[in-house]
């Protein structure tokens, strides 16, 4: 395999990727989790224009490392942490061992299922005018789905609305 | 014709599943657990765009369903901390170990 600048920035991607993650669960303090966890977002964002996917890599950085990274902080304060994860119950260890090896035995599965796979494609023009292809295909292919989408949403965000509101008249009549 | 196999996407896609279903299933705290979700769902969005480029039938496709895959992700989130914040108003807690009201 030759170094191209490609494979060089795929695995720099990769790197700031995968570390992001092991810091996620390594690290003690839950803000410092979820900056851990921005990285991998951007890396994702990256690994996406070396797939041809430019309006994809512009929705990861905007939706994810923007919206749901906010949204996380806004709900670690608003709550009340104690910041230090407090030594574990006495079954917590085993069942922490028990979790990572049926973990790397999904792993080791699933690697034995792609790590030689290829499927010899002809490429195909994705990164040429990529936001239009992914308009053109959305509105004429997938426009009920996408429909569906709006409707998902608006449901989610009432349902979020009335959720997380404070019911005082409720509170009122229980004292 | 490329610089980087399918085979190694497909396993970054895979380690950062795997690092996701770790945290998700050990973590005690209830915001680490939803972001632990949103990086599984992301490992699939590689997946996804990976295919739609070098799978068997390469189009534009597997870029749709990760657009979709994002929404209902964001959607997901909204409703997570929605109801995490009600819970923390009854109980005081974020943590997973005694979020069980609806048990007994």
């Amino acid at each position: 395999m030759t170094f191209s600048g490609e494979f060089l920035a795929f695995i720099l991607l990769a790197l700031v990727a995968i570390s992001g993650g092991v810091l996620l669960l390594n690290l003690t303090k839950v803000v410092h989790m979820v900056v851990a966890l921005v990285f991998t977002f951007i890396s994702i964002a990256g690994i996406y224009i070396l797939l041809s996917a430019e309006f994809l890599a512009v929705v990861q950085v905007l939706i994810y490392s923007g919206a749901i990274s906010i949204i996380m902080l806004f709900g670690i304060m608003l709550t009340k942490h104690n910041d230090e994860e407090e030594a574990t119950a006495k079954g917590g260890k085993w069942r922490k061992a028990f979790l990572l090896l049926g973990v790397l035995a999904f792993g080791a599965v699933f690697y034995a299922g792609i790590y030689n796979l290829d499927f010899g494609s002809t490429p195909v023009a994705l990164h040429e005018n990529n936001a239009e292809q992914i308009g053109i295909s959305l509105f004429s292919d997938y426009v009920i789905p996408f429909e569906l989408m709006s409707v998902l949403l608006l449901v989610a965000f009432v349902g979020a609305i009335v959720l997380s509101k404070k019911d005082e008249e409720k509170e009122g009549e229980k004292e | 014709m490329n610089g980087v196999p399918v085979s190694a996407y497909l396993a970054l896609a895979l380690i950062l599943f795997c690092i996701g279903l770790y945290g998700a299933l050990t973590k005690r705290n209830t915001i680490i657990v939803l972001i632990s979700i949103e990086l599984m769902l992301n490992a699939v969005n590689i997946n996804l765009i990976t295919f739609s480029k070098m799978g068997i039938a390469p189009s534009i496709t597997g870029q749709i369903f990760a657009v979709f895959v994002i929404a209902v992700a964001a959607a997901e989130v909204a409703v997570g901390i929605a109801i995490l914040l009600a819970l923390y108003r009854n109980r005081k807690t974020v943590n997973i170990d005694e979020m069980n009201e609806l048990k007994h």
